[in-house]
């Protein structure tokens, strides 16, 4: 399960193993920008910045939308980050559970206690 | 409902962990301070299982709760929910019912996507582990349960329970 989660740190870190993918994340971090923007920005073509956005998009650091012919791209709640906060959720969710099954197992076991006290008797 | 204690000594809370152990696999950990057939006994008998399954704080109204634990039996949980237009379903298969320590169900209202469901009970210092584990058909399906919110049980509710879970403390744990 370490592996599982240091492959996928790994991904995170390839795409900040990059200066110009930083470069894009500290400019995205002041404003959003449109691929076009960042390549002029970057002094790079299109086609080049396009693989740049497309390793931090799939990293999730970069999220994009295309509206009509500009693709936007937006800095992005990492997924990693989402990820946990959503299984911290989730085990709230069974924490809250498990109280209640807490107290089935806990009347469970009394029951059990005196019903065993009568047959000794 | 009253709860006496008897003058027995609370219980300490034991921890529950949770973790996405692989690529397909959700796994939730708790271990009860009781023998495996006592808890064994709340997950298998419907009067018992569904005051626990579905706490009062989610907000579910539990329709209907019919379960036939035996391998190859079906289970149907029926949910309302204020925000819900809908009834929701939750339904699957025993897959394998092995008394006091393991009981393995499809969530069948998940189609193709559906995990199967694997709690195991194992005995240990005089308390009952319980591991639920979760094994989808592919790294896509459990990554879109987790985009979506929903979750074997939970379903669109998930999102709904954030205000709830949001306010309440963190848990006290050892």
């Amino acid at each position: 399960m370490v592996q599982y989660q240091e492959a996928r740190f790994d991904a995170s870190f390839a795409a900040l193993s990059d200066v110009t993918r930083r470069g894009v994340l500290q400019q995205l971090g002041r404003a959003d920008a449109s691929i076009s923007d960042l390549a002029e920005t970057f002094h790079m073509t299109l086609t080049g910045m396009k693989k740049h956005v497309r390793v931090l998009e799939q990293a999730g650091l970069v999220v994009t939308e295309k509206v009509g012919r500009v693709r936007t791209c937006t800095l992005g709640r990492s997924r990693l980050e989402a990820e946990a906060a959503w299984i911290e959720r989730y085990r709230r969710l069974w924490e809250l559970r498990f109280d209640e099954l807490d107290t089935v197992v806990e009347e469970l076991k009394r029951k059990e206690t005196v019903d065993g006290r009568k047959k000794r008797r | 409902m009253d709860a006496k204690r008897e003058g027995e000594p609370t219980a300490t809370k034991n921890r529950t962990t949770a973790e996405r152990k692989s690529e397909r696999e959700l796994v939730v950990t708790r271990t009860f301070n009781a023998p495996a057939r006592i808890v064994f006994e709340a997950w298998t008998k419907a009067e018992l299982f569904e005051r626990w399954w579905v706490p009062k704080s989610f907000g579910l109204t539990l329709l209907s709760c019919e379960m036939d634990v035996r391998t190859g039996g079906t289970y149907r949980l029926v949910f309302t929910h204020p925000a819900s237009p809908e009834p929701m379903a939750f339904f699957g298969r025993y897959d394998e019912v092995t008394p006091p320590s393991r009981l393995v169900w499809t969530n069948d209202e998940g189609g193709e996507d559906g995990a199967v469901t694997t709690v195991t009970f194992e005995e240990r210092d005089g308390g009952t582990r319980v591991v639920m584990h979760d094994l989808y058909p592919s790294k896509d399906a459990l990554d879109a349960a987790i985009a979506s919110g929903s979750t074997s049980g939970v379903g669109e509710t998930f999102e709904q329970l954030d205000g709830l879970l949001d306010s309440l403390p963190e848990s006290v744990s050892r």
